[in-house]
Formats: C-alpha cells, sequence, structure tokens
C-alpha cells in the first residue's frame, strides 16, 4: 500500500505517494529523476549513494524514504548555488584531479560536505577516516584527500 | 622536451569533471526512457548441469511481465571477441542445453516494473540434471575430468606459444638455475558503476543501445551477429561510464536481452546489474598457475628461461586467448632474454569466465617474474637492483620476431626510485619486522593483433574546422573515466594552434563518429586515436595553409604555422590571420563545402605485440607485525616511464589508482570460493583499499620521448598495476623471510611462513 509522504529536496517541498519499502535512492533517482545520486552497491558499502539529511551524511540505498519525511535532504545537484557558481568542494574536485570516472564522485562531495562541516581544518588522517564510508577504484584517494585539503583552506577564508 | 608545447604536457582539469562534480553526468542507468520496461536476468544456481527443462508459462501470465525469453527464442548463435577464430566464441545468448557456471545467463524477464519482472524470476521453473564439476586447473585437467565443452574434451581452449633462443644450450651454460611454482588469484575490476544497458527500437528497424561498455564497436558487430541483424541497423552510444578496467569490453548478456526485447515488445527496456551479480558473476583477472625456470650466469645475466601458465579461464574463453598470449609476452619482457619458451594454457573450470582486468596477463606474469629475479639475487648474492640494471633492456633491443624496443627508460626508472628511497642504504639497515621490495613492469601502448578481425582502421578519427575558430572533433574512441575525451582535445588543440575550451567533441557513437574504433583496452587510445587525431589535424591545417599562403602570396619556401590562434609563416608572424578567418577563406576556395579532416591509424609492422612499450620501477616499504602477520606499506614510490604524458596530472591520478589496485591485488582482495560458488558477494567481504588504507609515496617521470607516439606519448596507468604485488612481496620477505610465492599475502600466510602456524 502506498503512502503518501512530503519530501524536502534541496529546498523544494515534493509530495509523493511512494511503498513503505522504498529506499530514499530509489525515491530520488526514480520518482524525483534526481539521477545525480549514484548506486554502487546497495548494501551501504560504497558510499556512492550519499547525501545529506538534516546536514548529517547517510547512505541513500540504506534509508527508507518514509523515515525522511521533514527532514532536509540534500543531493549533489543541491549543492552549487546557481548553474554557474560552483561549491567550493566542486570547484576544489575539479581542479585537483580528483574526478576520474566520476561515479564515486557525487557521494564524494556530500561526504565531505559532511566532513567540513563538522571540522574546519582537518588533518589529513581525519579527511581519510571521513572519507573510509566512500570507495573508489580509479584515483587511489590521493587527489581527493588533496581537494578536500584544498576546499577546506578556501572555506575557511571564506568565514 | 615538453616546454615547446601550449598545451600538450599541461595538467589541466578533464574538461568532463565539471559535468560530473554537479551531478548532471549521465551514466546508463540515470537513462530514463518513456514507456520503458526493466529487464532482469535468470542465472544458473548450479556451477555444471544440463538443462531438460524450462517452463516459463507462469512466469509470462504474471501481470505486468511484457517478455520472457529464453535460448529457444533466440538465433543461437555463438559470439566472442575473437571473431578471427570462430571455433573460440564459444558462448551463446542465452544457456542452450547446458549451464557451465552459477551465474549462467538462462532466461530474462521484462516487466513494468523492477518488482514484477524480480517475482517474474521466481516463477521460472528450470529443471536440472547436476554434473560433477571442475573448479582449479588441476581438476579439470586431471584424468576423467568432467567436460565443460564438447569441442574440447580435455577442457583447454586453446594454447599460445612464445619460442625464439636456443633453451637447452642455455641452461646447459647456466650457473644457477630456479625452477618454482607460483599461484596468482582471481580479483574483480570492481568498477563503481555496475553495468547497465538501454535498448529502444524505433519501428524503422534500427535498434539504439545506450550500455556502459569501453568498446561501443564490439557491441555494435556482434548484436548484429547474434541477432540476425545488419550492423548499419544497430546504433551503439556510450553514456558516461564508471569505470570498466577491462571488465566492460565484450557483448554481455543482458545488452543481448535488452536489444532482443526491445525489439520484440517494441518499448524500450534497461538492465542494470546489481553489485551482488558483478561480484559474483562477473569477469575478473584470471587465476593462474604458473611455472618458471630460469637459469642465469655466475655474474647473473639471465641465460634461458621457460615459462609455463596455466589460465584458470572459467567457463569460456572471454579474453583469455589475449590474456594467454601477453602473460607470456611479458614473462620474458623487462630483461634481456637471449633463449625464451612460453606455453600458455587456457583451462576451462565451472567458475565465472574469467577475462581482460588492467594488465591483462601482465600483473600474473610480472608478479611472477619479479619475484624469481628477487630470488635469483638472493641466491646469487647480488643486491635486486643491480640484478635488474645488468639484464635490463633498453631502446633498440628487439625480441626476436616478436617486438622491437622504441623507446625504453627502464634503467633511468631502476636508478630514479633507488634514489627515491635510499634504496641501498635501507636494504642494508632495516630492523627485523621492516623491508624494503622492489618490483618492476613493462607494458604495451595498445595491442598490434586483429582478434576482433575488424575490417576497418583500428581507429579514425574527424575533424570538422568553422569560421567561429572552433572545430569539432568526432571518434569513437571511449572514454570510461581514464580521461581520453580530455587527452584527444589537447592533442587536437596542441596541433591546430587552439585552446582545449574551442574543441567541441562527440565520441563513442556508432552512428554517428567515424568507422571505427576498437575501443578502450590496452592502453591503446592514447597513442592510436591520438595518432588519428594528428593526422586528421594535419588535412585540416594543409587546407587552411593554402588559402593562409594565397592570401599572402608566400614565397613557396615559407614553412607555415598554426599556433595561438593564428595561421602564419613561421618567419614572418605578421603574414597570417586568425583560425577562423582561414576556414573562412578555405570555406570559400572550397565553394561552400565544409574543411574537414580525416586521419586513421593502424599499427603495421610494429611485431607481434604493439607499437610501443612503456616500463617502470616500483619500492615498497612495510612493516609486518611478527606476533598476527599484519603487514603495513608504510610508503610506495615509483619511477616510470610513459614517453611524454600529455596531461601529467592525469597520468598521476592513473598511476595513484594503480597503485590502489595493485595493493588490493596484493593484500586484501580475493574471491572466496566454494567449488563453483562465490561467496564474497558484497564490498564488505570483498574488500579494496580504502582512503585510510593508502601508503604515501612519490611517483617520478623519466622523459622519454616514444617515435610512435602522438607528442611521444605511449602507455601510463594500466601497468603499474604489476610492480606493486611483487614489490609488496619482496619487502614482506626482506622484513621477514617469508617469500610469497601465491597470492594474495595474508597475515595467516605470513605466519605459516614463519613457522608460526
Amino acid at each position: 500500500m502506498k503512502q503518501t509522504i512530503s519530501l524536502q529536496v534541496n529546498g523544494d517541498t515534493y509530495q509523493l505517494a511512494v511503498n513503505p519499502w522504498r529506499t530514499l535512492n530509489e525515491v530520488l533517482r526514480e520518482d524525483l529523476k534526481l539521477t545525480g545520486t549514484k548506486l554502487g552497491c546497495g548494501t551501504g558499502d560504497c558510499g556512492a549513494c550519499t547525501v545529506l539529511v538534516d546536514g548529517k551524511s547517510v547512505s541513500s540505498c540504506l534509508t527508507l524514504a518514509i523515515e525522511v519525511q521533514g527532514k532536509e535532504i540534500t543531493t549533489i545537484e543541491g549543492m552549487a548555488p546557481n548553474a554557474e557558481e560552483l561549491h567550493p568542494i566542486q570547484e576544489s574536485f575539479i581542479q585537483k584531479g580528483a574526478i576520474q570516472c566520476g561515479f564515486c564522485t557525487p557521494g564524494m562531495i556530500m561526504s565531505t560536505a559532511y566532513l567540513l562541516n563538522n571540522n574546519h581544518n582537518p588533518t589529513e588522517q581525519e579527511i581519510r577516516a571521513g572519507l573510509s564510508g566512500n570507495l573508489c577504484r580509479c584515483t587511489g584517494y590521493n587527489k581527493i584527500v588533496d581537494a578536500i585539503q584544498d576546499a577546506a583552506e578556501k572555506l575557511r577564508e571564506d568565514k | 622536451m615538453s616546454t615547446n608545447f601550449s598545451v600538450v604536457g599541461k595538467s589541466l582539469p578533464r574538461s568532463d569533471a565539471r559535468i560530473k562534480a554537479v551531478g548532471a553526468a549521465r551514466y546508463c542507468d540515470d537513462i530514463i526512457r518513456p514507456g520503458m520496461l526493466f529487464g532482469k536476468i535468470l542465472r544458473s544456481p548450479v556451477a555444471h548441469a544440463k538443462i531438460l527443462n524450462i517452463d516459463v508459462s507462469k512466469a509470462k501470465a504474471l501481470p505486468g511481465v511484457k517478455s520472457v525469453i529464453t535460448a529457444d527464442d533466440t538465433l543461437k548463435i555463438r559470439f566472442g571477441n575473437w571473431r578471427l577464430v570462430p571455433e573460440s566464441q564459444d558462448e551463446l545468448p542465452l544457456a542452450t542445453d547446458k549451464v557451465r557456471f552459477i551465474g549462467d545467463e538462462v532466461a530474462a524477464v521484462a516487466a513494468i516494473d523492477k518488482d514484477i519482472a524480480e517475482e517474474a524470476l521466481s516463477l521460472i521453473k528450470v529443471d536440472y540434471e547436476e554434473l560433477p564439476g571442475a573448479f582449479s586447473v588441476d581438476e579439470s585437467m586431471a584424468e576423467g575430468a568432467p567436460v565443460i565443452h564438447e569441442a574440447n574434451p580435455n577442457n583447454i581452449s586453446l594454447q599460445r606459444k612464445i619460442d625464439y633462443g636456443d633453451l637447452d644450450q642455455g641452461f646447459a651454460d647456466s650457473h644457477l638455475i630456479l625452477d618454482n611454482e607460483f599461484t596468482v588469484h582471481a580479483t574483480s575490476h570492481a568498477y563503481m558503476e555496475p553495468c547497465s544497458c538501454v535498448a529502444e527500437y524505433d519501428h524503422d528497424g534500427r535498434l539504439t543501445i545506450w550500455t556502459s561498455t569501453q568498446t561501443p564497436y564490439f557491441v555494435q558487430c556482434l548484436l548484429a551477429q547474434t541477432l540476425g541483424m545488419r550492423e548499419n541497423d544497430i546504433r551503439v552510444i556510450k553514456p558516461f561510464v564508471g569505470g570498466g578496467f577491462g571488465g566492460k569490453m565484450e557483448l554481455r548478456k543482458w545488452e543481448f536481452c535488452a536489444a532482443f526485447m526491445a525489439r520484440e515488445t517494441g518499448r524500450p527496456v534497461k538492465f542494470t546489474l546489481t553489485r551482488s551479480e558483478e561480484l559474483t558473476t562477473g569477469r575478473r583477472r584470471h587465476p593462474m598457475k604458473i611455472r618458471s625456470k630460469i637459469g642465469f650466469s655466475k655474474d647473473g645475466i639471465i641465460l634461458a628461461k621457460e615459462f609455463t601458465a596455466y589460465l584458470d579461464g572459467g567457463a569460456y574463453n572471454s579474453m583469455g586467448p589475449t590474456a594467454a598470449f601477453l602473460c607470456g609476452n611479458f614473462g620474458g619482457m623487462l630483461y634481456r632474454h637471449p633463449n625464451y619458451r612460453y606455453n600458455g594454457y587456457h583451462v576451462y573450470t565451472n567458475k565465472p569466465p574469467a577475462g581482460a582486468m588492467r594488465g591483462f596477463g601482465a600483473p600474473q606474469a610480472l608478479f611472477v617474474a619479479e619475484t624469481q629475479m628477487n630470488m635469483a639475487a638472493q641466491e646469487l648474492g647480488m643486491d635486486p637492483l643491480d640484478i635488474r640494471l645488468k639484464n635490463a633492456m633498453v631502446t633498440g633491443d628487439e625480441i626476436p620476431g616478436v617486438a622491437k624496443i622504441s623507446s625504453c627508460g627502464f634503467k633511468e626508472s631502476l636508478l630514479k626510485v633507488a634514489e627515491m628511497t635510499n634504496w641501498r642504504e635501507k636494504r642494508k639497515n632495516l630492523k627485523k619486522g621492516q623491508g624494503i621490495g622492489i618490483g618492476c613492469y613493462s607494458f604495451i601502448s595498445g595491442g598490434v593483433f586483429n582478434w576482433f578481425n575488424t575490417r576497418y582502421n583500428f581507429t579514425r578519427a574527424e575533424v570538422r574546422a568553422f569560421d567561429d575558430g572552433t572545430v569539432h572533433l568526432l571518434t569513437m574512441a571511449s572514454d570510461i573515466g581514464q580521461g581520453c575525451d580530455t587527452v584527444l582535445r589537447q592533442i587536437l588543440a596542441e596541433e591546430l594552434g587552439l585552446e582545449v575550451k574551442d574543441i567541441r567533441l562527440t565520441a563513442a557513437d556508432t552512428a554517428v563518429t567515424p568507422q571505427a574504433d576498437l575501443g578502450t583496452w590496452g592502453s591503446r587510445v592514447t597513442l592510436m586515436a591520438g595518432n588519428a587525431v594528428r593526422k586528421a589535424a594535419a588535412e585540416i591545417k594543409e587546407q587552411l595553409f593554402k588559402v593562409v599562403s594565397m592570401k599572402f602570396d608566400l614565397n613557396v619556401i615559407h614553412d607555415m604555422a598554426c599556433k595561438d590562434g593564428r595561421i602564419y609563416a613561421k618567419n614572418r608572424p605578421d603574414r597570417g590571420i586568425d583560425f577562423g578567418e582561414a576556414v573562412r577563406l578555405a570555406q570559400r576556395a572550397n565553394r561552400g563545402d565544409p574543411i574537414i579532416g580525416y586521419g586513421s591509424y593502424t599499427p603495421r609492422n610494429k611485431g607481434l605485440v604493439t607499437p610501443a612499450f612503456s616500463f617502470g620501477a616500483q619500492v615498497a616499504e612495510v612493516e609486518v607485525d611478527l606476533e598476527t602477520g599484519a603487514i603495513e606499506v608504510k610508503e610506495m614510490n615509483t619511477a616510470h616511464d610513459c614517453g611524454t604524458p600529455i596531461n601529467p596530472m592525469s597520468v598521476e591520478g592513473q598511476l595513484e589508482g594503480s597503485v590502489h589496485m595493485g595493493l588490493g591485488y596484493a593484500l586484501s582482495e580475493q574471491f572466496i570460493m566454494k567449488g563453483g560458488k562465490t561467496l564474497t558477494s558484497t564490498f564488505l567481504d570483498y574488500k579494496i583499499p580504502c582512503a585510510e588504507d593508502m601508503p604515501p609515496g612519490k611517483s617520478v617521470h623519466i622523459d622519454t620521448y616514444e617515435p610512435e607516439g602522438p607528442f611521444g606519448a605511449k602507455e601510463a596507468g594500466e601497468g603499474l598495476v604489476s610492480p606493486t604485488a611483487p614489490a609488496i612481496a619482496d619487502a614482506v620477505c626482506h622484513a621477514t623471510g617469508y617469500r610469497c610465492m601465491d597470492l594474495p599475502i595474508t597475515p595467516e600466510k605470513v605466519l605459516k611462513g614463519l613457522g608460526k602456524l
């Protein structure tokens, strides 16, 4: 039996009828067509599906859509302020070569957003620990770590 | 070398980085088409069985199910990438009469949603008569082993040989002979994007398929073959692809099913695999049993080598024939082997098929070859660095009848990595439990072989120039995350004196981009597609030079230049015009026809392997806990020769990715099998290294110029997956005395090796 829910995603409110077993990942990708959030494993191991729920990073593949009603959901599509301007984390990922195939990138960026919101000046070790839930097969992570250090610095300067 | 270039050699951000950073890059599973159906595959739950009967009636009757197919619905045409050898094409679109591994595709359904498709699968009833299975090369080659394919009663599907020199004499002259057996294991590509495809039939007889592939042209040809259609009636489009590493370079069964069912139902059909399907039934790197016998003179010169590999190919040939050849090639690379013999046997087992995977036979061969070099150094009382320097290949060396080394920075790589790591000092003075070890590699810059039997050139580029000062590059070369869209733009921009932003690119759409390109594998794209792009650019330049020469009435002795957005006489830069203006004039002279250039590349007279080899050396430093056997890689340093790096940041990124994959191969990644069943079905069990596992390290590029490559470039980023495992194994041996000869190196093996278990 479908349930009517209201989801707040990237500042917009959506009224939806969904089956209670539908994951947030399915609803974002299939109902809302917000396909920037990826599905890499479906078991919460790879982090490609990471989104922010009330500012906290979660695996959207392990979160039921009906659980997150009334909470503020941010996906990769909600990171850039507008079409011209990028979020500093996105800018750093581009400039530092942190993106290869790009499939892990949305999840990486969302995990980074959570990390840097809670730690403005993380050490390399803290960054690596912060990424422990996100797998990447292309980069060896080093350029992602560089990008996060770069973004952290920019964000500190902005404050 | 690269200082004279404007765009080549610059660490530009990838041209597709922005679209990926904002989440707007559409990968295959992101594609939604009106009226789309969702497909699912029914796979065999048993490793080896006859199919007695398949009953799909209940599945077909389920409301919402639009199509259910089994082999009997299809033309039952065999396929495989090795079209040159038709008897090697051992796969059918769906299992016919028999299943040969757990996961073998038996039937497919398409329904209006995923849940119904899933339910329909559970309603298909298959009666199997189970047969005994064989799960290792030893079991498959044993007397009385179950026969997996009737055409190969001994389960050996093919044999590859390389043979030169006088082996017997070489061994007879040897002072030291080592004769060892090694085993290497299977690993997963573990690309982050699970395979997906969407097929659509346009009711005018044309089928379009978007698919997560490295090789759109292969998919086009093999779909035509298996569907009984004409190649030109099939359009394959590669959207953004989330990594491949060799795992997406064949026609896959779900691609066939999607296409077949789209044609049958008239509705688009999507298949997307789950991670568990990928890990338990997907292609993997060949496990091998390798015997290597090598003879040295007293002072450490290699005199003879006999290398014999048994590839555990799983249930089908897949890319095994190529891996079997390259394994033998790399068993005899890096060093001068005056007398060498290789025999490679591709053996069927009742396991998921092994296929191409980053390194393509080289990681296995080089783990063995490099470990044995380290063992020989130990026996001869030599530094592992010195024994390598003594035998190292150099530019101009020839492997008789096989290849010529046109550029080689191997010795320089060895010396550089030794200097970077303070090798000689550390090798002598480390504490117990600490170790430093070395491993080296060579790799191909694309293959010269035409096993796909293409009638086209290996790659082709088309460049269209516009009077607004921009150009459009069309190529079937496939960016799967390695960055060729950026690199090819850089090559074209350099050649035409434009900026990367002036270059539009359309790639990997078989209906639009020029015929043909063999795809992304074997590190072929930069060299081959890069050369084609340069030739196409040369045709454009020729046309523009003519009109500029005419406009300024230039003396014929003038050389022309194409730089900084202008076309001009080299020694009289004032005599020239903007690129766009030159295009406008040339088009006028053409009476309105557009300015187009074409270029092709096919390696010819380049031996049996590749137009160019890359080289490199890597040093691992480890710390081993002697109580638990736990291995920590403290540092990983590399010096490598990839010719001219077109985009150094991109090269570096791929090298770091290679270390990641090599580290997993050495230490943490393995399929745990129970007979034919893969137990490691999630990333929780199949452990690829995460950010915290990565050791620090530097990589230094050795400057060489490859005459066959565009601007001197050759392979980068694939070969480097090979040296990591032998380097770590050597470091572990240096730290503990335990010499690993069967990958992966686990704490348990270390403790057993030390007699503590």
